[in-house]
């Protein structure tokens, strides 16, 4: 088994507030292979978002401490000085983010942005990468890219602007590219764009791609595996097929099961997960977190479940009896009369 | 340009609550190019009938935010006219507009801009009521509380401001604002789209409970055609001002007579655990600008089955044997045959 | 960006002759007001007035009298001030002006300079205790009265350490550059200070709000992301978008200077500025010359704003196209 091109350990992100301390990400681990693409799935709060900035250094927050291992290519990034960090943004991790409007800085325009990140890591001309610049743009599709590299942010659409900030993210060819929900913003037909690009740039260039995300049809539709965050921890994760065909968290039914069936058939009801995302100041912590709103829980969700593999490859963070998963399934999915 | 009524093949007798005759509206812009015009709504007819729940979709610059605008006169229609239980509120006066208002409510997309923040929950649903002088104060006070506890509050959040709650709280405490007239329609304007998976399950349910509840008509506002086929009763997909398909739910979603409704679907990612990488119909090219609207009809530049007539004559809706109406030349659906002169079952 | 030039240039001819129009008609067909007493000053003669009547034309229509007296202000330049027992008007202007500009400018580059490394200094170091002292620095600044602190660095430099320290300081006065540069430069130097310190500590608050704003945005993460350096991020990203914002505001405090305000300064020091003249010429209501003024700072008001339009549209490209 090869070493895989990120190991993230333990991984722990918290904030120092007023009100105490509130950890955004209570403690994960998974791996990332070369070429291997990963979904990370959660609603707002679980934590996805600010795992993978930690990863790059990218939280501006002075209350912020990060603790935890983060090996890429056996190198910890965590202990990192800002300047060895550096040459790892950019040159071998990128990272987009969800809004292509605010993406990049409107006063320059998009060859300069190209530009700018390859003049960042490798010693050329101006010219020379505002020629790649070109090559790039038109790699990700862009029309006229000999005339739209001199145009501004504000010239472009919103799914072209997303696309400029794609080639920028792959000037350097990176060995990871982490994609902070890039399509949500976006249209259905142009995220359909957004997303195939991806996918063949992926396998032209060999990159690997964490891809972060609430939408389980995105994650089903792009990813080799997926790991399912609620509350700042790992869920679940597991083979893309498996996780979407047996799920074995009530999160993960409960998440699937939110959303209205896309293959025709139409229910009265969702079965909707009730209550509200549990408040991240709860001190409350040593427990599966989900338990507040989780219709089988019981006094063995105290103190909080490790994360198991009953299947190899497949992890979840629950007690409840591997077997019983099926039935208690199809009764979580199966909308009730109840309101609310 | 006039599209024609529903056809005479439906089978629905329940009577039309709202309908939209030719709607259009058009903004008058100044931009580098000099004077010109978004036509955000390019024609649209439509009948809602009472009970019924009608969706609407279709991405940005679809114009289905500015018809929903238009269809309770938030906006002043460019032309075309706009009839609620019969009467036409595109020309009535304001002041006979304001005593119609109790009649549709509208609630909006973004959870965090629509309430005033100064407000507490049961001021802001009780307002509604006060000014249209709907009782004494004690009674408005008390239907307030008791249209929290519709929405899923308990009492001890009427005296709350709506920085205390949550994005899926706040869009049940613009229903309930909504509901406060009694209102027998209520046009939602992307009510879920900023809200987490989850939530929106929840707040999708609580709709669908008070509209049975309630005997209320929707219309439903979204780009998600999922969230909309789950929902509707029956579907409008727009597209550049205009609609292009307009049926029952299932069979437009299970089987699109028009093409862009076809690359809508395909592109949905959908939960498909043996799914390899399918054949999605990617649309080439951006959505292009209501301000530029293409020749003859306006999907052809994008549309794989594009031939030399859609570029040149802008096809109209025409029915399909199956009830539905589209506006393509080349529907992936069979049309009806000859407008039959008498009424035929819809299949 | 020519044709937004252009537009602009166009906009500004206009405002220049809508001002010229105003202004006309507030002195000359204000209703109740005799212009020609106006203009010939308190206890005129009959035949001064007559001389006035004749040649301002105020027999004549009122788009005459307007034709005449712009062609006495900008073509003949033979405008005369009645008060003043005939001395020339617009040389009186003329050479205020340059003692206004020589001001104006030099206080304004010093104190661009000083809120540059004010603001951004604040903003790199931000959190630590050099931001909070930075920004007392600035609010000391604009707290202090111009008169009051020039008048301060006068008793300073003029009289008590004059014959040590401050031995190099001219007398109070305006040098003009014909003279030599050192000796103009020396004679602003205290002018330019005073006057910057004030609007120094305004703009480094509004850029450094600015900047720390922008700072919080995504493309200055998008920016991080790229693995471009911390000081990088701050100048091209940060500051070059804030300077926007600042710009706008320069616009109206660099106009409004230039078209007298800076009056307070030019009394302290001794300055013959427009400022300095206005005034004067309000206190003796010296008609012609408080409207050759008022015309001429218009003019340097609005050449001001059109220069800083165009530099608000190089800065930023969305606007480029309104």
């Amino acid at each position: 088994m090869s070493e895989p091109l990120l190991d993230v350990r333990n991984l722990r992100v918290s904030f120092r507030t007023r009100g105490g301390t509130v950890d955004a990400v209570d403690g994960i681990s998974f791996s990332v292979g070369a070429g291997e693409v990963v979904g990370l799935v959660g609603e707002s709060g679980s934590g996805k978002s600010v795992s993978m900035l930690s990863v790059l250094g990218l939280i501006d927050n002075p209350n912020c401490v990060v603790e935890g291992e983060v090996l890429f290519k056996g190198q910890d990034l965590l202990t990192l000085d800002d300047k060895a960090l550096r040459r790892i943004r950019g040159q071998e991790i990128a990272m987009i983010f969800q809004d292509p409007m605010t993406a990049l800085t409107p006063v320059y325009t998009a060859g300069w942005h190209i530009s700018e990140q390859i003049r960042a890591h490798e010693k050329v001309t101006k010219k020379a990468a505002l020629d790649r610049a070109v090559q790039l743009l038109d790699a990700v599709g862009i029309p006229n890219a000999k005339e739209r590299v001199n145009s501004y942010p504000h010239q472009f659409s919103g799914g072209m602007r997303q696309r400029v900030v794609i080639a920028m993210a792959l000037s350097c060819n990176p060995s990871l590219l982490i994609a902070d929900e890039p399509t949500t913003a976006l249209d259905v037909t142009i995220q359909a764009q957004i997303l195939e690009l991806l996918r063949d740039l992926q396998t032209e260039f060999g990159s690997s791609i964490v891809l972060i995300t609430h939408d389980m049809g995105v994650v089903s539709q792009m990813s080799d595996r997926v790991l399912v965050m609620y509350g700042g921890r790992l869920a679940e994760a597991g083979p893309r097929r498996e996780v979407m065909r047996d799920p074995l968290h009530p999160y993960t039914w409960g998440l699937m099961g939110s959303i209205p069936p896309t293959d025709g058939t139409r229910v009265e009801r969702l079965a909707a997960i009730p209550g509200l995302p549990i408040n991240p100041s709860d001190p409350d912590r040593d427990r599966c977190l989900f338990s507040t709103r989780c219709s089988f829980a019981s006094d063995a969700c105290r103190p909080q479940p490790d994360l198991v593999a009953h299947v190899p490859g497949h992890l979840d963070a629950c007690v409840l009896p591997y077997d019983q998963r099926p039935a208690l399934r199809l009764e979580a999915t199966t909308p009730t009369g109840v309101r609310r | 340009m006039t599209a024609p009524a529903e056809p005479a093949t439906t089978t629905d007798t329940r009577p039309v609550l709202l309908e939209a005759r030719s709607v259009v509206k058009h903004f008058p812009i100044r931009t580098s190019q000099g004077k010109q015009v978004v036509q955000a709504v390019d024609g649209v007819s439509l009948q809602v009938r009472q009970g019924e729940t009608l969706g609407l979709v279709g991405e940005s610059g679809c114009g289905k935010s500015t018809l929903g605008r238009c269809l309770v006169r938030l906006i002043d229609v460019t032309s075309g006219q706009v009839f609620f239980d019969g009467l036409d509120i595109t020309t009535m006066s304001r002041r006979a507009l304001r005593s119609q208002r109790t009649g549709f409510q509208m609630i909006f997309q973004d959870p965090y801009a629509s309430l005033n923040p100064r407000r507490r929950a049961l001021a802001t649903v009780e307002e509604p009521m006060r000014t249209h002088g709907m009782g004494t104060d004690q009674e408005i006070h008390d239907r307030a509380m008791h249209l929290l506890e519709v929405v899923g509050f308990d009492a001890s959040f009427a005296d709350r401001y709506p920085h205390e709650f949550s994005g899926g709280q706040r869009q049940r405490l613009g229903i309930a604002r909504a509901l406060a007239v009694q209102p027998r329609l209520l046009i939602a304007d992307e009510p879920v789209s900023a809200l987490d998976v989850s939530i929106q399950a929840q707040v999708l349910n609580l709709l669908a409970d008070l509209q049975r509840d309630q005997r209320l008509t929707y219309v439903f506002i979204a780009h998600d055609l999922a969230v909309v086929h789950h929902i509707a009763d029956r579907i409008g997909v727009m597209y550049l001002g205009e609609l292009v398909e307009l049926g029952d739910s299932s069979p437009v979603y299970t089987a699109p007579a028009h093409p862009y409704t076809e690359a809508l679907l395909s592109a949905i990612p959908v939960i498909d655990a043996d799914a390899e990488k399918r054949d999605r119909i990617v649309l080439v090219g951006d959505l292009p600008s209501p301000i530029d609207k293409p020749t003859g009809c306006a999907f052809h530049p994008r549309c794989q089955y594009a031939q030399d007539i859609c570029r040149r004559e802008k096809p109209v809706l025409q029915p399909l044997v199956d009830g539905r109406q589209v506006a393509c030349h080349f529907p992936l659906v069979p049309t009806a045959a000859a407008p039959a002169p008498r009424t035929t079952p819809a299949v | 960006m020519w044709r937004f030039a252009g537009k602009r240039a166009l906009a500004a001819i206009l405002v220049l002759f809508a001002i010229s129009v105003l202004v006309f008609l507030i002195f000359f067909a204000t209703p109740g007001v005799d212009p020609a007493a106006r203009i010939a000053g308190r206890n005129a003669s009959q035949e001064t007035l007559a001389q006035v009547r004749q040649s301002f034309g105020l027999d004549q229509p009122i788009w005459v009298q307007y034709g005449v007296m712009m062609r006495h202000l900008f073509i003949d330049r033979d405008l005369t001030s009645f008060v003043n027992r005939g001395a020339e008007v617009i040389p009186q202007v003329t050479q205020a002006i340059p003692v206004t500009l020589s001001l104006v400018i030099g206080a304004a580059v010093i104190w661009v300079v000083l809120a540059l490394v004010m603001g951004v200094a604040a903003t790199a170091f931000r959190g630590t205790a050099i931001d909070p002292i930075i920004v007392v620095l600035g609010v000391i600044g604009v707290s202090l009265p111009v008169y009051w602190l020039g008048e301060v660095v006068n008793l300073i430099t003029q009289s008590r350490l004059h014959d040590t320290i401050f031995a190099w300081v001219p007398p109070l006065g305006y040098a003009p550059l014909s003279d030599g540069f050192a000796s103009w430069s020396l004679h602003l130097l205290f002018p330019w200070l005073t006057l910057a310190v004030l609007y120094a500590g305004i703009y480094a608050r509004v850029l450094r709000s600015e900047m720390v704003g922008a700072m919080n945005e995504d493309y200055v993460r998008m920016a991080r992301a790229k693995g471009i350096g911390e000081w990088r991020v701050l100048i091209r990203h940060a500051l070059r978008t804030s300077l926007i914002s600042v710009v706008s505001l320069f616009g109206l405090d660099f106009g409004a200077l230039i078209g007298g305000a800076a009056l307070l300064t030019e009394v302290v020091f001794g300055l013959q500025g427009i400022g300095k003249l206005t005034y004067d010429s309000l206190q003796n209501f010296d008609l012609p010359v408080i409207l050759a003024c008022v015309l001429y700072a218009a003019f340097f008001v609005v050449l001001a704003n059109f220069i800083v339009d165009l530099l608000y549209a190089w800065l930023d490209p969305r606007v480029r196209n309104v």
